[in-house]
């Protein structure tokens, strides 16, 4: 008799079961760079076909053809990808920058020039084709009355209509009201200053000024209020959305009444990104030509009063000269366009450290 | 001070959704409830339609009758936000206002309804951490965000928060679901401690915390999903769990069902 025993071999494993596998060494990615570049140098000068940008473009695809290459055979495929796909982001996020960079060099290179106390504390008036000098006074003091109208006259409307429609809105009515703050968004900002030039300038302005139309920088505030109200409207409507329901609940339960609760709870939980929301409408709003050139007609003079008589403002004053025949004007226009970049900017900061004054320290 | 609560033929909808029917009970002052049930019974929807939190959400309705020592709470011309002063309520998942201090969370059931006094707001808030058992925890930080404290402090905080405004009954929507047990634990005792001022009325998955919590003991259930929720049986805690006098509290109670 024989008896057969059957052992169970524990079968191989299909994958070595260590966790080491071959890397490319660390100088293997630089290495692989400098060799595109060199490749491309040599390509592009050797066939003289072209200058220093097309050679980083050639050595850009190289080295991720190099890199593919080399990890694939080194790493294996999933690691080549892996590679190849975050070398491919990293470069997206260099060609987004890249602009980005190149418009605030410009600026501050070409904007240095005039970027003097003559600049900012004199206006236009008088100053002819021959004239060094001459500043934007009357043009910064136009972008800041018009957008700080505009901005009075928006954020409350804004928050509002964005609190009836998240919190009060039911059915038709609000589905309707959504619907045209959307249909505003992309209205083209000319349309709206030829809106407010037909119905203020040209109807409602001759009853304040014995009969004759005027222009005038509240014109232009109300025209960048129509501009800036579906932005305000739309990030305060998301804003809004994103307190959760426990909070509105929580305070309800305490016998908060509703408009209480929106008011104390709800809105302050929300105020960062409506702050953010609004600092997006104001930047959009400084930066509009076409409806203060139509409704507040621009000058070279100093006007403080928004009221009454034609105002300019910084992008108008930057149109404005750099289309004006004159040698100094260009520098004008850089100074002038700088000076907006950095406005906007620094109210951008003061509106986010304000905002974040109310949170508390984490 | 505290106060009987009777629900008669109380029937609730969510749009066209009935999703409790005919819940008839009385709760007397001074004592714990639990209402306990396999998920989607209306435990929660019959909790939330007892200080009208039922109604805030779109398209919801109650019939029946809620009354609070024989007031109507549904009557046409009671302040919704007088019943809710009157019922507090705490939730499932800890919701202490991000933007609040621990203090001001405490608090803000007092100030948004006008009481400005510091001295007073002091007083109610020591009161209140006391009585929720975190005075001692949170008494050298007071300024700090609420939502920086651990989970079972927020609870108590929330706790602290619903008993400011000096409720006559207190509902609490599964207040431990999100705890640990030593947490857990702790709100247990401090409703031991409120009973003595405070109606309880407490919804939970946990059928040993409703028996070491509870006086008395409501089962909802269910027939199939879709149907709307009922109350099957309400007795004496003891009774409930040592001898139902329906079947199915019994399966479900040992474990015979879902």
């Amino acid at each position: 008799m024989t008896t057969t025993v059957t052992t169970h071999r524990p079968r191989p494993p299909a994958r070595p079961v260590t966790l080491r596998a071959r890397r490319l060494p660390a100088y293997a990615a630089p290495a692989v760079a400098l060799g595109a570049l060199l490749a491309a140098a040599g390509i592009v000068y050797g066939a003289g076909i072209g200058g220093p940008v097309l050679v980083v473009v050639l050595a850009a695809l190289l080295y991720l053809v190099g890199l593919f290459v080399a990890a694939n055979a080194v790493e294996g495929r999933r690691s080549a990808r892996d590679r190849t796909w975050s070398a491919l982001i990293h470069s997206a996020f260099v060609l987004a920058v890249l602009p980005l960079a190149s418009v605030v060099w410009t600026l501050v290179s070409k904007g240095a020039e005039r970027l003097d106390g003559n600049f900012f504390g004199t206006s236009m008036n008088n100053i002819g084709a021959r004239d060094a000098n001459g500043g934007a006074y009357h043009a910064i003091v136009g972008t800041l009355e018009q957008v700080g109208i505009a901005t009075l006259i928006t954020v409350p409307l804004g928050l509002l209509c964005a609190i009836y429609v998240v919190e009060y809105g039911r059915g038709r009515f609000a589905f309707t009201i959504r619907f045209f703050v959307d249909v505003m968004t992309g209205i083209p900002s000319i349309v709206s200053g030829l809106f407010v030039l037909a119905f203020w300038v040209l109807i409602v302005s001759p009853w304040f000024n014995d009969g004759r139309p005027s222009f005038s920088g509240f014109a232009a505030a109300l025209a960048l209020s129509v501009l800036m109200l579906p932005t305000v409207v739309r990030s305060t409507e998301e804003m809004l959305r994103l307190v959760p329901a426990p909070l509105r609940e929580g305070a309800y339960a305490l016998g908060v009444p509703k408009w209480k609760t929106i008011l104390r709870v709800v809105l302050p939980t929300a105020l960062p990104g409506i702050v953010t929301g609004v600092m997006l409408a104001v930047a959009r709003a400084a930066g509009e030509t076409a409806p203060v050139l139509l409704v507040a007609g621009g000058g070279a003079a100093i006007n403080v009063n928004p009221f009454e008589n034609n105002q300019s403002s910084l992008a108008l004053f930057v149109y404005q000269q750099a289309g004006d025949a004159s040698k100094y004007s260009p520098a004008r226009a850089w100074t002038a366009a700088l000076t907006l970049v950095a406005l906007v900017l620094v109210l951008t900061i003061a509106a986010k450290l304000l905002a974040r004054r109310n949170r508390l320290g984490r | 001070m505290a106060k009987r609560i009777e629900a008669t033929n109380v029937t609730a909808y969510y749009g066209g959704f009935k999703a409790i029917e005919n819940i008839s009970l009385t709760v007397e002052p001074k004592t714990v409830t639990a209402l306990i049930g396999p998920s989607g019974c209306g435990k929660s929807t019959f909790l939330r339609s007892i200080n009208r939190m039922h109604e805030v959400l779109p398209g919801a309705r109650v019939e029946g009758s809620l009354t609070i020592d024989h007031q109507d709470i549904y009557d046409r011309d009671v302040d919704v936000t007088a019943v809710r002063r009157m019922i507090g309520m705490v939730f499932q998942r800890p919701n202490p206002f991000p933007t609040m201090s621990i203090f001001e969370n405490v608090v803000a059931g007092l100030r948004l309804n006008g009481v400005k006094r510091r001295s007073i707001l002091e007083e109610a808030a020591e009161k209140a951490l006391r009585s929720a058992n975190l005075w001692d925890e949170v008494k050298d930080r007071l300024g700090k965000p609420g939502a920086g404290l651990s989970g079972g402090q927020q609870q108590r905080l929330c706790i602290a928060r619903t008993i400011a405004v000096e409720p006559q009954v207190v509902l609490m929507d599964e207040p431990c679901s999100a705890l640990d047990p030593i947490s857990t634990l702790a709100i247990e005792d401090l409703m031991f401690q409120l009973k003595d001022t405070f109606t309880i009325i407490i919804v939970t998955h946990n059928m040993q915390q409703a028996a070491r919590v509870s006086d008395r003991t409501a089962f909802f259930s269910i027939e199939k999903t879709g149907d709307p929720g009922r109350l099957i049986e309400y007795d004496h805690t003891q009774k409930i769990f040592s001898n139902p006098s329906q079947k199915k509290t019994e399966d479900y109670i040992t474990g015979r069902f879902g």
